[in-house]
C-alpha cells in the first residue's frame, strides 16, 4: 500500500559516508591520547553516538566505558556538548582532583565544535593548564536514507529565543562538508532570517576554501533552507501520520523508540530502529492512522498465507524454505506484532483523551470556524489541568490562527514559572500580540468575558517591536492551505500533502517549499512573503552554469533551522512521489509540538 | 669537444676529479683574504667578510668593515662593525649571519645586513672569553659550539630554539686542543678534539678517548679534522704529513695516504658525492691544492690566489679574489659519456644526434648499434641525467638534444623525466645567472627543493624572478605567486619614505584578489612598523572579516573589531572582543557598546545567565528593561533563594519591576504568588504536609484530598478561581477520594457550571456505575445521549435520540447496538428512521 516511486525517481546519494567520517575522527582523536583511559560521554552525545559507533568499537581502542564520575585509569577524556554547564562540571571534577592530589590527563572532545565561551568558563574555572581540547566535528547524523539531522535540540531555543547565533555557523559548516561531499548544489533558496545567515556564512566558507568544489558535478540540485518560525503552526498541530504519531506518543529518540512493555507484550521495553530498514515500518510510516490498522492485519494475513505455504510442501522444498524464508519471515513477523502493539497503544491513549474532540479543535482552528466552541474546548482543556504543556500548545496554536493574545490567567494554576514561559513564547513569537488599532475578534472579547480578572493588560516587554504578528488566516487564503473538500476527504488516496493532517490542511512550510520549486524563485509570492514578515529574508541564487543533470535537478536538500516534524517530512516525501522529486532533509533536530513548548517553558532547577 | 675531458683528472683507476669555473669574481676586495674572517653559507649562498679582525695588532680606531656578498661578488651589504671583536663568523640554514663575539655575544643579520637579534651563550663564556667557534648544521637547524679560555666547550645544537648545553671537561686539558670539530650522530652533536697525540670525544655527560682503527704509529700532533658534509665521514691531518680516512664513528679506516707535507693545511674538506663509492678530501695550503683519496697518487693544483675553500654535497667550491671554482667528482652518467673511446649508449646517442645533424649516415649505424644492444632507454635516461650535471648551457642543450632524438626511436618512454629535467636546467641557470649569483648543481637543487629556492630568492627580494620561476613550474598559486606577493608586500610595508595611500594601493593593485594572499599578515607586518593607519587601510582590502579582527584588538580599535567580528558571523570572535572591550572599558562604556549591538548583547546575556547574574541585572537595570528585571527576579525566586523570606522579596522586587515595565498583568500575578506562598507557608505550619511550592491548583486539591473542605473554598475565593475551574477541580479531587457522598452534596449544591455529563464521565472512569447513573438523569438534553450510552442504558438513550430526532445521535446508539439483548432497540431505531424518511 505504501506509494512507491516513479520509476524516473532520482537515487538518493550514500549518506553513510557520513557516519564512517564521523568514527574515523572519533577514533583518531581518541588514540590522541595512548593508553588506557575513562571516558565521559555526555548523555545527550550517548545516541547519535551509538548510531555510529558500536560501544564495541570504543572497548576494543581499550577504553572503558563509564558515565559516573568514579573513574579508574590515570586518563580522562570527556566527550561533551559545548555547554557552559558541562564546563563547570569538567572543572569541578579536575579541582576535586587537584585537592586530592590526583594528577591526571585530561582532554575534552568538543562535538560539534568549540566555542570560546567555553574555554573562557575552563580558564576561570583555573583549569585551563590542566586540560587539553579537541573538536569533533560530528553535526551530520544520518538517521534515514533521507533524513540527516545535527541532533541539536537546543538550536531552538538558543537561537529563537535567546537570539543566540553561535550555531548558525554549525550549520554553514554542515553544509559546507555537505557541499564538498556531494557538490555544490546549483540552486538555493531560504526564507528566514537565520536561513539567510547561514546561507551568506556558507558562501564565505566556500569562498575561502574555492577550487574545491568547483568543478565537480553537482549531485544534488536544489537547496531550500527554511526558519522554524516562518511556520510554527504545522509544527503546532497533532500528528496523525503513523510516524508522527509514535513520535508524539512515543518520544522517537535519534531515530529509534523504546517501546514499553505495554507494547511488547511481554514484561520489559524495547529499543526498536525506526528507519527505511524496517520493511514494516517502512511502508505504513507516511500512512494515514486510520489506514495503519488495516494494513496492518492485511500484513498479517499475507504473512499467515506465506506461512501456511509450508504445509504440502515435500522436504527439499522445506529445507529451502527454512534456508532463505523462514528468517525474513520470522524477522517481519517480530516487527508485524510490534507496530500493531504501539497501534493498539495509541489508541488506548488517544481515545482517553478524547483525541477527537482535539483534532476536532484544532481544524477548526486552522480553518478559522467555530471558534468560540474552541475557545471553550481550551478553557475547559486547562480547567481540567490534562497537561500543561498540551494547554499551551493549544493556545498558541489560537493565538497564531487568530493573530490574538488569549488571557493568561490559567498561568497560576501551572505554577509561577509559567509566567516566564509566557514572556518566553511571545519574545519567540509562539504567542502573538494584536497590533494596536485591531479591532477585537470575536475570541478576544469572548475570552475576556470569560475572564474574571478584567485588570489583565497587555504586557509590553522590551521585545514588542520584535513581537511579530501572524497572518496566518491571511497566508492561508493566499497559499489555499484549506483544501476544498466534497464530501469525504479519501484518506487512502490522498490528493494533496493535507491528508497528513486528515485532509484539513497543507502544512505551511511544505506548501511554500512546494510554490517556490515550481517557479524556481520567489516570483510571484511577494505578498506571501510580506505576511509572513520576511521581506528581507527570503532569497534564490542559482549558477549560471548549467552542469547539473535532470537527475540532480529533481534531488532537493530541505533543511530545516530550527526542527522539522515528521508530518512535514512525509508530506513533502507525498510531494515528492507526485512530481517526480526526490527530497532529502536536514534538520538541527526532529520536533513535535510538544518538544517546541518544553523548550520555550522555564523549568525549576 | 675533443678537449671536453681537458680538465678532468683521474684519481685511482675509477674516478675523475673536475674543477671548472663558476664565476669570475670583481668584488674588488682590498685585503687578502687571509686578512679577514670569512664565511660562506652552503648551497650556493651568500659571503660574509670581516676585514681588519682583531687578531692583528693593529690600530684600534679603525673600525671594521663587514661585508656581504653574493656567491658571484655582487655586494649585498656592507656595515661598520660597532660591536666587540668577533671571533667567528657563520651562516646558519635560514641564510642568516651568525657573528661570535669574544664576550660569548651572538649577533645575528640578515642576508642584507639587517639587524635581527642577539643572543648570549652563557655567563661561563663571558668570563672566560670565547677562543674559538663553529657553526654546524643539523637537521634540526644550524648550531654554535664554543672554546672558551677555560678549554671547555658549550654547544646549542639549534639556535632557533635555543638551548645552551656545557659539555663535561677534559681531564688535564691544559692548553686549547690542536683542532677539533663538531659531529653529529644519532641525532645528537659531539664534539671531538685533538691533544697531542690523543683524541677526545665528548657528548653531553662523558668524555672518553678514542683511537681511529689502523692509525698508522708515529702521530704526536693532530693538525686538522674535517667532517663531511653529511656527517658521515672523518679526515684527520697528523704532524707527519699522513691522512687518515675514516667513517665518523671512528670504527671503520676507509683509506690513508702520506702527503709527506707536514706543514699544517689551510684547510681541510671532505669532496665527494653522494651514493659515490669514491671518498676523497681537498687539502689546501698557501699556494696548494691536493685531492687525495684511495689511491697511491694525488690530483694536485697550483693555487695562484689566495683562496677559501667551502664545503658543498656534492663537491667544493673554491673562491679567490679574482675566481670562484667548483671542484667535484664527475658524476657517473657523465662519465660514462665523456669518458674517451666510450661505448656506453648515453655516448653512442650523444654521437648518433651530431652525425645525424651533419646529416650523416652514421647516425643510423650508431643508433642501430645502441637497438641491437636493447640499450636504447638506457641512452636516452644517461643523456637526460649528464645534462642535469653539466654547468654549461650549450653541453646541457646537446645533451638534451641527444636525448629527445632518441626517445623518437623509443615506443613509451615516458616524458616526464625529460621535461622535467628541462624545467629544472632552465631554473637552474637563471639563479646560477652572474646576476643572482646562487650556484646550485642539481643534486644541490634536489636536495634544498624549490620551495627553499624559492625562499632564498624571496630573502634576496628577488620577487619578480621568484614569480616567474612560479609561474614557469606552474606551482599552485597558494604555495606560490601569492606566498611571494605576499612577501614582496611585506616588505614594501617597510619602505617608509613612500606615504600610506600609495603603499596601500600599490600593494591592492598587484596582489588584487590573488587567492590566499593575507591582507592581514601584511598589515600585521605594517603594524609592526609602526605605521597602525597603513595597516588600517590594508585590512579594508581583507575579504574574510575573522582575519581583521585580532589585529584591530591589538591596535587597540576595539570598536570597529567588534563591528567586524559580527560581519564575519562568527560568535567565538565576537566573544573574544566582547571579554577583550570588558577589559578595556569601563562597565558604563563597556554596556553602553553592547547596547547597539543586539547580537553581542544577546551572546554576552547568555553568558552571564550561567556564569555571571550580577552582571546581567546589571545589563538589564542599565537597560531600563523592567519586564525582563522582572523576570529575572521570578527567576531568582525560585532557583537562587532558599528561604521563604528570601523567596518573598525576590517575588516583591519582580512585582515593583512588572509595574515598571506597565505589566500590571505580571505584576498581580506575582503579587498573588507572593500571597499564596505565604499561605502555604500557614498551611504547612497549621495542617503539616507539603504545600510550598504547589501550584494553586494543586493546593486546593491537596486542601481537599486533605479533608479540608472549607479552607479549599476559603482558598479558592481569595484567589478568585472561576467557578467553572473549581467545579473540575472538586470533581476529580472528590472522585479521586472515591466521596461519593461529599461528591453528591456537591453536586447539588447549586446548578453546575460544566454540566453533568462530567460526573458521569469520572464515575465511569472509576468503575462505579452505580453513582454515575444518579447523574446521568441530570444531565443536559444535547448531552444526555452520551450519558445515557456511558451508563451502558442503550434502550434509554435510544427513546431519547428517537425524541431529539437527530441523526447524528441515532447513529451513535445504533453503533452501540451489540449483540441479541440489544436486537430491539435497532430495530426501534431503524423504525424510527424510516418514519422520519417518510414525513
Amino acid at each position: 500500500m505504501a506509494f512507491p516511486h516513479r520509476p524516473d525517481a532520482p537515487e538518493l546519494p550514500d549518506f553513510s559516508m557520513l557516519k564512517r567520517l564521523a568514527r574515523d575522527q572519533l577514533i583518531y582523536l581518541l588514540e590522541q591520547l595512548p593508553g588506557k583511559k575513562d571516558l565521559f560521554i555526555e548523555a545527550d552525545l550517548m545516541s547519535p553516538l551509538d548510531r555510529i559507533a558500536n560501544v564495541s568499537i570504543l572497548k576494543v581502542r581499550s577504553l572503558s566505558l563509564r558515565s559516573c564520575p568514579s573513574f579508574l585509569f590515570e586518563q580522562l577524556c570527556f566527550l561533551v556538548r559545548p555547554r557552559i554547564k558541562n564546563m563547570r562540571y569538567i572543572a569541578s571534577l579536575v579541582n576535586a582532583d587537584k585537592v586530592a592530589g590526583r594528577t591526571r590527563k585530561y582532554k575534552v572532545i568538543f562535538s560539534p565544535q568549540k566555542f570560546y565561551a567555553c574555554e573562557m568558563v575552563l580558564e576561570e574555572e583555573g583549569i585551563y593548564g590542566d586540560v587539553s581540547c579537541d573538536e569533533w566535528a560530528f553535526s551530520l547524523l544520518p538517521l534515514d536514507v533521507d533524513l540527516l539531522s545535527m541532533e541539536l535540540p537546543e538550536f531552538f531555543r538558543d537561537y529563537f529565543l535567546e537570539g543566540d547565533q553561535r550555531w548558525i555557523n554549525t550549520v554553514a559548516q554542515a553544509l559546507h562538508l555537505l557541499s564538498t561531499l556531494y557538490g555544490p548544489f546549483p540552486n538555493c533558496y531560504g526564507i528566514g532570517r537565520c536561513a539567510k545567515m547561514a546561507y551568506e556564512l556558507w558562501r564565505k566558507l566556500e569562498e575561502e576554501e574555492d577550487g574545491e568544489t568547483k568543478g565537480r558535478r553537482p549531485e544534488i540540485g536544489h537547496i531550500f533552507l527554511l526558519d522554524r518560525d516562518v511556520d510554527f503552526v504545522t509544527a503546532l498541530c497533532s500528528q496523525v501520520v503513523y510516524e508522527g504519531l509514535v513520535d508524539d506518543t512515543f518520544r522517537i529518540k535519534c531515530g529509534s523508540v523504546d517501546f514499553g512493555p505495554e507494547v511488547t507484550s511481554s514484561d520489559k521495553s524495547l529499543k526498536v530502529l525506526l528507519n527505511a530498514e524496517d520493511k514494516v515500518f517502512h511502508e505504513i510510516r507516511n500512512e494515514h492512522f486510520s489506514n495503519v490498522f488495516g494494513f496492518l492485519s492485511q500484513k498479517a494475513r499475507n504473512l499467515q498465507a506465506q506461512y501456511d505455504r509450508r504445509r504440502g510442501m515435500d522436504i527439499k522444498q522445506m529445507k529451502n524454505f527454512v534456508s532463505q524464508e523462514l528468517k525474513g519471515l520470522k524477522q517481519e513477523h517480530r516487527l508485524l506484532s510490534l507496530h500493531i502493539g504501539a497501534c493498539e497503544s495509541i489508541m488506548k491513549k488517544k481515545t482517553k483523551q478524547d483525541f477527537q474532540e482535539l483534532i476536532k479543535t484544532e481544524h477548526a482552528l486552522l480553518e478559522g470556524f467555530s471558534i468560540r466552541e474552541s475557545t471553550s474546548y481550551i478553557e475547559e482543556h486547562i480547567d481540567r489541568q490534562v497537561s500543561p504543556i498540551e494547554s499551551l500548545r493549544l493556545l498558541c496554536l489560537l493565538s497564531i490562527t487568530e493573530n490574538g493574545e488569549p488571557k493568561r490567567l490559567q498561568m497560576r494554576i501551572y505554577g509561577p514559572e509559567h509566567l516566564l514561559t509566557f514572556s518566553n513564547l511571545r519574545r519567540a513569537g509562539l504567542l502573538t500580540e494584536q497590533g494596536p488599532g485591531d479591532t477585537l475578534t470575536a475570541v478576544e472579547s469572548k475570552v475576556s468575558k470569560l475572564v474574571t480578572d478584567k485588570a489583565a493588560g497587555k504586557i509590553t516587554d522590551a521585545f514588542s517591536s520584535l513581537a511579530k504578528r501572524s497572518n496566518f488566516r491571511a497566508i492561508s487564503k493566499k497559499l489555499n492551505l484549506i483544501p476544498r473538500v466534497d464530501g469525504e476527504y479519501d484518506l487512502k488516496v490522498p490528493r494533496d500533502m493535507a491528508y497528513v493532517f486528515s485532509g484539513a490542511y497543507v502544512p505551511l512550510s511544505c506548501r511554500i517549499i512546494e510554490q517556490v520549486l515550481e517557479r524556481r524563485s520567489w516570483q510571484g509570492l511577494d505578498e506571501v512573503v510580506r505576511l509572513l514578515n520576511c521581506g528581507d529574508f527570503a532569497f534564490t541564487d542559482m549558477t549560471k552554469e548549467d552542469k547539473a543533470s535532470s537527475e540532480s535537478l529533481r534531488l532537493i536538500l530541505v533543511v530545516f533551522l530550527g526542527g522539522c516534524t515528521f508530518s512535514e517530512i512525509s508530506a513533502l516525501r507525498f510531494l515528492g512521489r507526485e512530481k517526480g522529486y526526490r527530497f532529502i532533509f536536514l534538520t538541527t533536530a526532529v520536533t513535535n509540538s510538544a518538544r517546541l513548548m518544553e523548550a520555550m517553558s522555564e523549568v525549576k532547577a | 669537444m675533443d678537449c671536453y675531458t681537458a680538465n678532468w683528472n683521474p684519481l685511482g683507476d675509477s674516478a675523475f676529479y673536475r674543477k671548472y669555473e663558476l664565476y669570475s669574481m670583481d668584488w674588488d676586495l682590498k685585503e687578502e683574504l687571509r686578512d679577514c674572517l670569512v664565511a660562506a653559507a652552503p648551497y650556493g649562498g651568500p659571503v660574509a667578510l670581516l676585514r681588519n679582525p682583531w687578531r692583528k695588532e693593529k690600530a684600534a680606531s679603525v673600525r671594521p668593515v663587514l661585508d656581504i656578498y653574493s656567491a658571484s661578488g655582487m655586494p649585498l651589504a656592507s656595515l661598520l662593525w660597532k660591536s666587540g671583536p668577533v671571533v667567528s663568523l657563520g651562516w646558519s640554514a635560514e641564510e642568516e649571519l651568525l657573528c661570535v663575539q669574544e664576550d660569548g655575544a651572538v649577533l645575528v643579520y640578515g642576508l642584507h645586513g639587517d639587524f635581527r637579534r642577539h643572543f648570549s651563550m652563557g655567563n661561563e663564556v663571558l668570563q672566560n672569553r670565547v677562543l674559538d667557534a663553529r657553526i654546524f648544521h643539523t637537521e634540526f637547524g644550524s648550531g654554535v659550539a664554543i672554546l672558551t679560555g677555560a678549554h671547555r666547550f658549550t654547544l646549542s645544537a639549534n639556535v632557533g630554539d635555543l638551548k645552551l648545553r656545557r659539555m663535561p671537561e677534559v681531564p688535564g686539558l691544559q692548553s686549547a686542543p690542536s683542532c677539533w670539530t663538531v659531529l653529529c650522530q644519532d641525532r645528537v652533536a659531539h664534539i671531538l678534539l685533538a691533544v697531542g697525540p690523543d683524541l677526545y670525544l665528548l657528548d653531553h655527560a662523558a668524555c672518553s678517548a678514542v683511537t681511529p682503527p689502523g692509525l698508522a704509529p708515529g702521530v704526536s700532533s693532530f693538525l686538522q679534522m674535517a667532517v663531511s658534509f653529511t656527517y658521515r665521514h672523518l679526515a684527520l691531518f697528523t704532524d707527519t704529513g699522513y691522512i687518515w680516512m675514516g667513517t665518523a664513528s671512528l670504527k671503520e679506516k676507509l683509506c690513508e695516504f702520506n702527503c709527506n707535507i707536514r706543514a699544517a693545511p689551510k684547510q681541510m674538506v671532505w669532496c665527494s658525492r653522494p651514493r659515490s663509492k669514491e671518498r676523497a678530501v681537498v687539502v689546501a695550503w698557501e699556494r696548494r691544492l691536493m685531492v687525495v683519496g684511495d689511491a697511491p697518487e694525488s690530483i694536485q693544483f697550483v693555487l695562484d690566489e689566495d683562496s677559501y675553500l667551502v664545503p658543498e654535497l656534492d663537491g667544493v667550491r673554491i673562491f679567490s679574489r679574482s675566481t670562484h671554482e667548483f671542484l667535484h667528482e664527475v658524476p657517473a652518467a657523465s662519465e660514462e659519456i665523456f669518458k674517451i673511446a666510450s661505448m656506453a649508449p648515453g655516448a653512442l646517442l650523444l654521437e648518433a644526434q651530431k652525425e645525424y645533424e651533419k646529416e650523416s649516415q652514421k647516425a643510423d649505424e650508431y643508433l642501430r648499434e645502441i637497438q641491437e644492444l636493447g640499450q636504447l632507454t638506457q641512452a636516452v635516461q644517461q643523456c637526460i641525467e649528464a645534462a642535469g650535471h653539466e654547468h654549461q648551457p650549450d653541453m646541457q642543450k646537446s645533451l638534451l638534444r641527444a636525448a629527445s632524438f632518441g626517445k623518437c626511436f623509443l615506443d613509451r618512454f615516458p616524458p616526464d623525466s625529460f621535461v622535467r629535467m628541462c624545467q629544472d636546467l632552465r631554473v637552474l641557470n637563471a639563479v646560477r645567472d652572474y646576476h643572482i649569483g646562487i650556484p646550485l648543481t642539481y643534486s644541490q637543487y634536489k636536495q634544498l627543493t624549490i620551495q627553499v629556492l624559492l625562499d632564498r630568492l624571496v630573502l634576496r627580494r628577488l620577487y619578480p624572478l621568484a614569480i616567474q620561476i612560479c609561474e614557469y613550474l606552474r606551482l599552485p598559486e597558494v604555495q606560490g605567486v601569492s606566498r611571494i606577493l605576499a612577501h614582496w608586500a611585506c616588505y614594501k610595508v617597510q619602505q617608509k619614505d613612500v606615504s600610506d595611500e600609495d603603499v596601500a594601493r600599490a600593494i591592492n593593485q598587484k596582489l588584487g584578489d590573488t587567492p590566499g594572499v593575507s591582507y592581514s599578515d601584511i598589515a600585521a607586518r605594517a603594524y609592526g612598523c609602526g605605521r597602525t593607519e597603513l595597516a588600517i587601510k590594508l585590512l579594508e582590502y581583507e575579504p574574510r572579516s575573522g582575519e581583521q579582527v585580532p589585529l584591530l584588538l591589538k591596535m587597540k580599535r576595539s570598536k570597529l573589531a567588534l563591528s567586524k567580528a559580527i560581519e564575519s558571523g562568527d560568535t567565538d570572535l565576537v566573544f573574544t572582543v566582547l571579554l577583550h572591550l570588558k577589559n578595556e572599558l569601563n562597565r558604563g562604556d563597556f554596556f553602553m557598546t553592547l547596547r547597539n549591538q543586539p547580537m553581542a548583547l544577546s551572546l554576552y546575556r547568555q553568558f552571564c545567565k550561567h556564569q555571571e547574574l550580577e552582571t546581567l541585572k546589571d545589563l538589564y537595570n542599565q537597560d531600563d528593561n523592567h519586564q525582563e528585571l522582572g523576570s529575572f527576579h521570578i527567576r531568582a525566586s525560585y532557583a537562587a533563594e532558599e528561604r521563604i523570606e528570601g523567596r518573598v522579596a525576590a517575588l516583591q522586587t519582580a512585582a515593583d519591576a512588572f509595574y515598571k515595565a506597565k505589566n500590571e498583568f505580571a505584576a498581580k500575578a506575582t503579587e498573588d504568588q507572593m500571597r499564596l506562598l505565604r499561605l502555604q507557608r500557614r498551611l504547612e505550619d497549621e495542617l503539616g504536609g507539603q504545600f510550598l511550592d504547589l501550584s494553586l491548583h494543586d493546593t486546593v486539591t491537596t486542601l481537599i484530598l486533605g479533608g479540608h473542605n472549607k479552607r479549599a473554598e476559603q482558598l479558592a475565593r481569595d484567589f478568585r478561581i472561576p467557578d467553572k475551574r473549581l467545579w473540575w477541580l472538586k470533581l476529580t479531587a472528590l472522585a479521586d477520594l472515591e466521596d461519593w457522598e461529599e461528591l453528591e452534596k456537591f453536586s447539588k449544591s447549586k446548578k453546575s457550571p460544566i454540566g453533568y455529563l462530567p460526573f458521569v464521565e469520572i464515575c465511569i472512569k472509576q468503575h462505579n456505575k452505580y453513582e454515575a447513573k444518579k447523574y446521568a438523569s441530570r444531565v443536559g438534553p444535547e448531552q444526555k445521549v452520551k450519558a445515557l450510552l456511558l451508563v451502558g442504558d442503550v434502550a434509554q438513550a435510544a427513546d431519547v435520540a428517537i425524541e431529539h430526532r437527530n441523526e447524528a445521535e441515532l447513529s451513535l446508539v445504533l453503533s452501540h447496538c451489540t449483540g441479541a439483548t440489544d436486537g430491539a432497540t435497532a430495530d426501534k431505531i431503524q423504525r424510527a428512521r424510516a418514519q422520519a424518511q417518510k414525513k
